[in-house]
Order: structure tokens, then sequence, then C-alpha cells
């Protein structure tokens, strides 16, 4: 059983005892624990299920790369599935449970596909719910989807804050290990500013459970002392618990760091995502090790032999008493020498090479454990557990030469450099055969702008695997760094570094390496998705020779591990299987993130109230206070309608259009753009801009013009005001402000460069209030001295007024076909202005009206919308506004693409009005069918309605449509087709429902 | 003009630093030909201040001149005397190209005060504060809004830093420094 010890667990501080449950059990640890730390001190072995075959799962390894240890965490809003217990610092009160079974951890009903793995191969799914086709949506989908998935999806909002943040420095080293110690060290000592980030939240990474000496002192001393060196440098900051993301183009790093994860209960943002800008990246990121594929090696209780060790020197934990190693270096006996010291039984250590280890080998030996050359596990016998294990040759088919009980494997298949950041961004590796495994190719680094190298890998990330020689190459890539990044590195020597030497390594992709099919069939290289050896061998055989291809296929490294374990073992294995050599066969592709990370994270602090920028105008606090119904309208809210007491929303529309008819309404008009456009050459630019004449236009005046893209089509359209001269005011749609603005840049610095004139998006100046209504004038008389008589101040005339003591420019313009005026004021007396209207207009029954009030009112008087009539392939003619286009200009942008054949085509739809004959109103966007059917056998289509509404002022519906032959069909009924099948008829009318002649804006 | 008032009336809030929307602010979008003789002659007589080089602000009591573009400067002066230095301008630069616009309302200025003023943007901008030095000015974005930045006066020890944006989305760019620089939430890496 495991269990904890009496002695060791160098990180942790037994006086601080911690509870915790798992599966509502409840189970003690201690301060400095993982997750799975405590759970093995509790001797829970089994953690969760596997992915496809459900089997029982226990932990492999120690950290970022353990497959099967992943849980549900928490509860309500801070619950979060597949925590990796490995790397989860234990809490007091941390609950969690296992994933993936059902009814139970120990009794899963879906481990009878365990029985069934013969018949689930590599594809399965592919293979098996190709036909009927109708039956992977009602059959196939639904049932795999009941039984698939890890973890469970979360219910809650996330209770958890999190934020970003952007840091510049010349050097970042990612991994707090020796090398990355010592690589900060040797930047630093540059005068280099540099970040160095761990993930754990320990520095000196697993060197101190290695040993080794520095400089003649314990390898721990060393990094106590460089922690203190690195602590006293300015210009170095040091952040544990934080990983390096992902690395990407121009020196763009990501880094993430959990800063409450270990104390929930701490104020401030869980996660931080770091976005760092880096001169050069130096990725310490260590080695990663690799298992060995024998059978059985996925039954809870076989773990990597640095694990092992890890679990019993960090955290003073014994897997089991009696642990069997095996190994293809001499890295394994570490792991024996430990559990021996710490008064641990191990009854063999088989060494796959027939001649054997080197001077650890001989330690071991002295230590009296017995050492096998050239054996090797046929297979491991138990369920739920490890219970012993079967011994044969490695070099024949797996006859068993003798069983040994044990209820521990620690397996080592050899270390691969983590290479992921190196290789994030197109760093390139080399096959390295003496050490077996892929290292990064200093020669073909990712690269910058310039071609030059931004990431240097250093110590074991390099391929470097003793302690002397990763100080060396550490300290090497720190210089190198710092003098890439514009700093004098110093002549200090490097620290020299002793270990024991290590014997050379054999390659060992199978054990024993004539297994048979039965062997292989449990012998497993991807624990979280059930690839075993098999799987592969069958892939490769049906012609999946690419990597990329076999990995998709079979899902080998496609968990949420990304095959930190499997992968290399498992290219080996499709390499033998090809009869290809490894660099022939390549690795997949890394991406990033290392490991994943929080999608909280990646929101950072855009969620609540700041998910994304809301923009207010001057009098949004009266709306708000005056129930306003708010509509989106790009980033604005404008208000839709005042809905009073019991109304809905149209009844509040009606009630504020026929108020507004009848008296006096006022319309918050503040969004709309406001450019100002200004120089010699400012009415020919409009001119061009414009379809219709704006040079023409006298100071004091205002005009109603479209604008077209170089295509033609209909973009934006508004009132354009002469300021003087010089100077012109442009009006836009609220959500064409920007759009506008930087049209109009854009012709100006790249068409036309050599015009004088200036533009100024001027929108958010002013607040602007439509007065609207027969008392608009009285209304506007009550504020001002001066003459606004309609001899004074004509229809489409601006004046400046003071109204009260705030000046404001007036327009009189109008939007509904009634008496109108748009007042203009400085935004920050918007509001005031506002108030003083609502007070002056009381006697009228003064009524703020809302957006749908103004949409019905505009389509009362035939006024077209841009984004209702218009989508981007609609053109002026279509919408018979030929009276806004000069015919006198030689040119103006859309003028040539308008007169091509197509557009000027007499079959394109034309804008006509449409009333029903029962008075109701049109859906949006409904149809006009015309007689017969396409070629496609739908109903043939001639029209579509653009705007509809139901007319207060009139008592029926009232629809724009654009109609083939529109004009040409006044009087004809038409048929509008529903959705339930049922036509309905409407007639063909003028687009003007109200006031024709105008007369009740002209007064 | 008493009945003038800012976006947010001077919201203020209290976390590892301080942040204030400091009122109305009196700015000027002044375009033009920035190397003539004329624009640096207006620009003196407007505020005192001498033409800012690339991607700086020139600074003085209760005036600045800040560079936005190769054609555009932002010209600050206190909110009252806007106009007046809308005249100026217009009588220095008459008869050349160029354009002078109020955008005194169009805006909302904050200040971040305190050591680590620069983490607190630093959350929300993709600009390197540590290297931001006196006198000059960045224009880049806070979240998801643009905004401009410069440290106040040639203090960068007290590490006030100035922060402008749309007016529209006050709330937003407020609630967002308020957000970043809440007790708890210190990262201690510029300071």
């Amino acid at each position: 059983m495991s269990t904890r010890l009496a002695t060791h667990g160098r990180l942790l501080d037994k006086s601080r005892p911690l509870t915790f449950t798992f599966n509502g059990k409840s189970f003690k640890g201690v301060e400095g624990d993982t997750l799975a730390s405590a759970l093995l001190a509790n001797d829970q072995m089994m953690i969760g299920r596997s992915f496809k075959y459900h089997r029982p799962r226990g932990l492999v390894a120690s950290g970022a790369e353990e497959p099967n240890g992943l849980v549900n965490m928490g509860e309500g809003g801070k619950f979060e599935p597949n925590q990796r217990v490995t790397t989860t610092e234990l809490f007091d009160g941390l609950t969690c449970k296992s994933q993936n079974h059902w009814p139970s951890l120990d009794y899963d009903i879906g481990a009878i596909n365990n029985h069934m793995a013969r018949f689930m191969p590599a594809g399965f799914y592919y293979k098996t719910f190709m036909f009927p086709r109708f039956a992977w949506k009602h059959v196939f989908e639904p049932v795999i989807r009941m039984s698939a998935g890890l973890g469970n999806a979360p219910k809650d909002r996330d209770a958890d804050t999190y934020e970003h943040f952007y840091a510049f420095v010349d050097v970042l080293v990612i991994g707090g290990g020796v090398a990355g110690l010592q690589a900060a060290k040797a930047a630093g000592d540059a005068g280099a500013k540099v970040l160095l980030i761990e993930q754990t939240a320990h520095w000196g990474g697993r060197a101190a459970v290695d040993g080794g000496t520095v400089d003649g002192v314990p390898v721990q001393a060393f990094i106590d002392a460089t922690i203190d060196a690195l602590d006293a440098m300015p210009n170095v900051q040091m952040r544990h618990r934080m990983m390096g993301a992902g690395v990407y183009d121009h020196g763009y790093v990501l880094g993430y760091e959990r800063l409450t994860d270990h104390a929930p209960k701490t104020a401030g943002p869980r996660h931080r995502l770091w976005r760092i800008c880096a001169a050069q990246t130096i990725t310490a990121t260590g080695a990663l090790e690799r298992g060995l594929s024998f059978a059985g090696n996925d039954i809870p209780g076989v773990l990597l032999a640095s694990a092992v060790r890890d679990y019993a020197v960090n955290f003073g934990v014994s897997v089991g008493d009696r642990t069997v190693v095996v190994t293809n270096n001499d890295d394994a006996y570490r792991t024996a020498i430990s559990l021996k010291e710490a008064g641990l039984d191990v009854p063999v250590i088989l060494d796959a090479r027939p001649t054997g280890g080197g001077a650890l080998a001989d330690a071991a030996r002295a230590l009296g454990i017995r050492v096998e050359n050239g054996k090797a596990i046929a297979s491991v016998q138990g369920g739920k557990r490890v219970t012993g294990v079967a011994i044969c040759d490695q070099a024949g088919e797996g006859a068993v030469l003798e069983e040994i009980r044990c209820d521990c494997v620690a397996m080592s298949g050899g270390w691969s450099p983590v290479v992921h950041l190196w290789s994030h961004c197109g760093g390139k590796l080399n096959w390295d055969d003496d050490a077996v495994h892929f290292r990064p190719d200093p020669d073909r680094p990712p690269t910058g702008a310039k071609g030059e190298a931004f990431v240097i890998t250093a110590g074991n990330a390099s391929g470097e695997m003793d302690l002397h020689s990763v100080l060396q190459d550490a300290d090497k890539a720190g210089k190198s760094a710092a003098k890439a990044s514009g700093h004098a590195p110093t002549r200090t020597a490097a620290p020299t570094g002793e270990s024991a030497p290590e014997a050379v390594m054999m390659a060992i992709w199978l054990m024993p390496h004539g297994a048979p099919i039965k062997l292989r069939a449990k012998s497993w290289l991807d624990y979280q998705n059930d690839v075993k050896v098999s799987d592969i061998q069958l892939a490769a055989q049906e012609g999946y020779e690419s990597v990329e291809h076999a990995k998709r296929y079979t899902t080998l490294g496609m968990a949420t591990d990304q095959g930190k374990l499997s992968n290399i073992n498992g290219l080996a294995t499709l390499a033998n299987a090809l009869d290809a050599e490894i660099p022939q066969v390549g690795t997949t592709t890394f991406r990033p993130p290392y490991t994943p990370i929080s999608m909280g994270a990646i929101g950072g602090e855009a969620r609540g109230d700041i998910f994304q920028p809301i923009r207010r105008t001057p009098m949004q606090g009266w709306h708000e206070a005056n129930n306003g119904d708010f509509e989106p309208v790009g980033h604005w809210r404008r208000v839709f309608c005042y809905p009073k007491a019991d109304e809905t929303r149209e009844q509040a529309a009606h009630r504020e259009v026929l108020a507004t008819r009848a008296s006096l309404g006022l319309l918050d008009a503040s969004t709309l753009g406001k450019i100002i456009v200004k120089g010699p050459d400012a009415g020919k630019f409009l001119d061009m801009l414009y379809t219709n004449m704006m040079s023409t236009l006298k100071p004091g005046r205002c005009r109603y013009g479209l604008m077209c893209s170089e295509n033609g089509f209909l973009m934006d359209d508004g009132v354009v005001a002469r300021i003087d001269d010089d100077t012109f005011l442009c009006h836009t749609t609220t959500g064409g402000a920007e759009r506008i603005h930087a049209h109009m840049e854009e012709w100006l610095q790249t068409e036309w460069w050599d015009w004088q004139v200036y533009a100024a998006n001027v929108t958010e100046q002013y607040a602007q209030i439509a007065v609207v209504g027969p008392n608009a004038r009285k209304l506007l008389q009550k504020l001002t001295d001066e003459d606004v008589s309609n001899d004074a101040f004509s229809f489409m005339g601006w004046s400046d007024l003071t109204l009260g003591h705030i000046k404001a420019r007036v327009f009189r313009i109008s939007f509904s076909g009634e008496l109108s005026y748009e007042i203009a004021v400085s935004a920050s007396q918007g509001r005031a202005l506002w108030d003083r209207l609502l007070v002056a207009g009381k006697e009228f029954g003064v009524t703020p009206y809302g957006t749908e009030a103004l949409h019905i009112m505009r389509a009362e008087k035939g006024f077209i919308m841009i984004g209702d009539e218009t989508d981007g392939t609609v053109i002026p003619q279509d919408l018979g506004l030929n009276w806004a286009i000069s015919k006198k200009k030689t040119d103006y942008l859309g003028k040539r693409a308008q007169q091509r054949s197509h557009m000027a085509d007499p079959d394109r739809w034309k804008l006509v009005g449409l009333k029903t004959l029962d008075g109701g109103t049109l859906p949006d966007g409904a149809y006009i069918v015309g007689e017969g059917v396409n070629a496609n056998g739908q109903r043939r289509v001639i029209g579509r309605v653009t705007s509809t509404y139901h007319s207060p002022t009139l008592g029926y519906g009232i629809a724009f449509a654009l109609l083939l032959h529109g004009p040409d069909r006044m009087g004809e009924v038409v048929n509008v087709a529903m959705i339930d099948d049922v036509d309905v008829p409407a007639q063909v009318c003028d687009l003007v429902f109200f006031d024709k002649d105008g007369e009740k804006q002209n007064v | 003009m008493s009945n003038a008032v800012s976006a947010l009336e001077g919201a203020e809030f209290n976390g590892f630093a301080e942040v204030r929307e400091i009122g109305l602010q009196g700015m000027i979008t002044l375009r033009g030909d920035l190397g003539s003789k004329a624009m640096a002659g207006a620009v003196k007589s407007a505020t005192g201040l001498k033409l800012p080089e690339l991607r700086r602000i020139e600074q003085a009591e209760g005036q600045a001149v800040a560079w936005m573009s190769p054609d555009e400067l932002l010209v600050m002066v206190p909110y009252e005397d806007v106009q007046k230095t809308l005249v100026a301008l217009d009588k220095a630069l008459k008869g050349t190209h160029y354009m002078a616009v109020d955008v005194s309302d169009a805006r909302a200025v904050f200040q971040v005060t305190g050591p680590a003023a620069g983490d607190v943007i630093a959350k929300l901008a993709p600009i390197d504060m540590g290297a931001l030095a006196t006198g000059e000015i960045r224009r880049s974005r806070l979240a998801q809004i643009p905004a401009a930045f410069w440290l106040v006066g040639d203090d960068t020890v007290s590490g006030t830093v100035q922060v402008v944006c749309f007016r529209s989305v006050a709330q937003y760019g407020f609630d967002l420094l308020k957000t970043a620089a809440e007790n708890g939430t210190e990262v201690g890496f510029l300071a």
C-alpha cells in the first residue's frame, strides 16, 4: 500500500496538517503536499478511469506530464474539471471527485468496454459509425456523448477573477531549475532586465532530488545561494507558480501565473496571464521521463521511476512497500537507492541492457539490491492495483522466468528534453541516437524579424543530461541571451557540477523485444486515451504513415496531457512498424499552451460590467432613471422606448409616435456621427464622397447626402451642414461614425494626399437632441430671444443660438416629417439642456422617444434606413434615390460601378411601399413570391420586405420591400410568403405613407 | 458655462493606486504642417510651448502640447481658455491650411497615482510602462478602448500617469482602472 513515511518529505511542513475530501471521503494531508502526494499518503492509488476502456487508472507521474490524475475540483462557482492532481497544491478544505466513471470509481459500468477492447481497435469510431448515415445523429452520437468526456462541465458562473499583465524584459527565463537559475544569474550579471519564471512553487527543479554537488557543495546549497543572489539583483525578477505557456512570433511569450489556486481564500485574481515581450527567451524547461511499453504498464502502481523517487524524497510518501525497478538507463537506479535509503524494499532492478549500468548500478548492488541485466517485464499482475510482475528476457518473446510479488513498479525508458516552447515558434529538432531523444538544433532556432534567434535552450531542455554540462550550457545560454539583448556578459566561469557518471542507455520501445500481440495489446502508450502499441501498429498497417495522421487516427497524444508521456514512445513504435528511422517519422507539431490554461485567464478582466465597452451618451443616466428600454447599436446602448407602468414595448413606442406627431417629442440623437471636414479642397472632396453635389451648398444650409463605396453600394447617409467656405460638418449614421471617418482618411492619405483637406471625428464632442413635433418651434422660442420663425430659420438651415446660457448649434432638419430641430451642444452640457427642454416642454406634454418611434416615423414618411433597406448589395438607384445622385458631376465614388451592366439592369429589385389588404403587419425579411418555381423546385422569389411596422398614426401595417419591377407594379397585389406556407396578399404602393407634401415639416 | 460637467463628475477610487477623473480639460485637435514656422509660432503664441517631437509631449503649468501623428497635435489648456486659444490659433495660422477644433468634451481624463501606477496601466495596456519616460506620450489601448498615456509633469517619483480616452467610454475606462487598482491585485513588477 502507499503511505506516508516517517522520515523524508523535503517540501513538507508536517506540523501543519490539512484536511480535504476525495469522492466525499475525508482525507488528511500536510502543508507542502500536492493533491497527488496527499492521495497517495492516504493509500488512494486509483484515481480515475481511462477514456475509452474505462480501465482503472492511478498516478504515473509527479508533474505536468501526468496523464491519469485528473479530477473535478471544487464546487459551485469554484468548480473546475480536469484538474491535474500532480500540479495542484493541497490546501485545507479542498474537495475533489474522480472522473469518467458511472456509477462509481470502484464499480464502473463503462469498464465493459475493457472486455470489448478486441472489438474496439484504432479508428474504431471511424469504422463503426459511418453507416447508416442518419444513425450518427440519432443513435450513435447521443450514446457516445453520454459516455464520453472526462470532467463535468461547470454549471455556475466562475466566482474568481482574472487579469492580464504586459511585461517587457530583455531576457525571459522559463524554468527555475538549476539551469534556469544559472541562466538568469548569468544574464542578470550582465545587467540585462531578467524575468525568471517557474511553474511550480519551488526553485531548483529536480536537482535536489537527483543529487550531486556544485563547486564542491551539495546542489541544494548552490540553489539556495543562487536564489539569494538573484533576489539581491534589482534587474532580476523571480516568479514561481508561473508557467511559460506559449512562445509566439516577435518574442511574444504567454506566462500563466496561478496566484490563488493553492490558497483559494486569498483576495485577488486567481490567475494572471502575462503577455511578455522578451528580446530573448531562454527555455530551461528540463526533461520528462518516458515510460516503457510492457503488458500491464497501465495498472495502478506502475509509475515513472522519477515519480516514485519524487514522492519519497519530496513528499515522504512511499508508493508501495516493495518496488520493482525496470529501466534501460542509469537514472532509475537513483530511485532504487533512495527507496532503499528510506527503508523500503526493492526486490529487483530489471535492467534491459545486457551490459547493465555503471556507477549507480554498483552503488545499488552495494546496498544489497538484486540487479538483473538483460531482463524485462513480461507482464504486470493485478487489476486495480499491482500485485506482482512476471520477469522475462528482454531479447525473447516473453517466456516467464520468474514471478515476483510487489506493489509498485518504477519504470524508466529514458528522458526527453522538454522542447515544446522551443518548437512553438519553429525551432527544429535533431534525433540524438546516443541519448535516445529529440534535442533542439541550435542551428535552426525560432527566428525573429531580422532572421535572428530569439529562443535559446538551457540545461536538460538542450539535451544536456548531467549536472556539469547542464550548468555550463545554462551559463552560456544566459550570457548569449544577455549579449543578444545588448548587454556585455561577464567573464565569470560557470560553476562546476559533479554527479555520478552514467553508462550508455539503450533504446527500448517494446518490452520484451519480441512481445506477441497478446502482450502488445496490453502495452499502453497513451494512458488517458487508451492507445496501445498494437493500435499504432495497426494504424501503420492500414497505411497511416504520417505521424500526424497516425495521431489523429489512434488519438495518440490528443488527450489533455497532449502526449507528454506518450509521444516519443508512440512515434518510435510507428517508426518500427514502418521500418523507418525515428527522425524520418518525426514528431507531431508542438502547439501552445504547454499545459491547459484557464479560460478565465484568457478572458482576463473582461467580464461583468467590463466585459466590453458600453458607450454612453451624456443623457444615459436620465434614460436609465426613466425606465429606458435599451437596444445595442454598435457599442452604444440606445433607448428603444420608455415603457410606462404596464406598457409593452410596442405600446410605448406607439404612444411616443402619437405624442410626437400631436405635440412634441425629444430624442437623444447624440450617437449620430459628426465629422468636420475642412480645407480649401473640402468641397471637392465631399463631391467625390457623396453621390450628390455638396460644393454648391451655401454656408448656413444643410443637405442630405448618400455615400457609396467604390463598388457603388450605398454605405452611409446623413445631413451635411456647411459651416463656412472651408468647413463642412458631415453627419453619419450611429454605426458609421468611425467607419466613415476612416474611409475619409484612407482616401485622403492614399489617393488624394495632395488635396488640402483635414477631417476630424467630433462625434463625442456634442450631445445632440432632436426636438420634434408641431410645438417644436414654440419650445425653442421659449429658450431663446432670437428669431426662430420659418422666415428667419427655414427648413434645411442651421443657426448658432444661445438657449438659456447654453451655446448651441441648431439644425432644422427632420427625419420624422414633423417640424423638427436637432440641437447640438457640448457633451458636458448635454444633460443640462435635456433637463431644461423637459421642464420647458412640460406645457406641451413633451415626450422623450426612442429608436423604435424614430423608425416608425421615418417609415411613415418613406425615409430609408442604412442597414434596413441596405445590406451591402444595394445601390441608391435600387431605392429610388436617383434625385440624390448628381448627373452634373463627372465623378464620385461608386459612379462608374453603378454604370456597369448588372448595376444598371432594369431587373434589379426596386424599393416600393407595401400595404397588407387586412391592415396587418408583415414579418421583417419576408419574401415576396411570384409564379412558378425555380430550377431547384423552390417557389420563385421576386422580392423581400426590408422594413415593416404597425403605423399608429395610420392605424395599419406599413412596409418597404425591394421588389422586381417594383415601381411598375403600383396598385398590384403581390403575395408575401409566411413560414407557415400561407401567403399574405399586400398591395404595392408609394413609399410615402404620411403627409406626402411635407406640410407638417415646412410650417 | 457653470452647468458643464465631465463624464464622471470627478469619480475617484483608492486601491493600491489612486484613480481619479480629473474633470474637464480643454483640448484642441490641431492639424497642419508640423514642420512649418507658422505652426511652431501658433503653438508658441497660444500656449507658450514649443512643438513636441515625435511621440513626445511638452508640458507646463496648465498647458501641454502632444504629438499625435505626423500632421496632428493635441493642445491642452484650461477648459475655460479653449475659445480664447482657438482664436489665437486661428489668428496665427490664418492663410495656411490647418484645422483647429475643440474636442474638450469628447474626452475623459484620468490620473492614476502612486508608486505602482505603472503596474495598474500595464494590466490593461500593451505598453512598456517601465520604459515610459517623462515627456513621452503613448497612444495605445486600455483593454478594448483607445487611450493615450503620459507621465504628469517631470516628477517620476510620485508616478502619476495621465490617461485620456473617449468620453462615451469614460465609465468603462474608470471601471477598468478601478478593477486593475483593486487592493489584493498588486503585481509588484514595475514597483
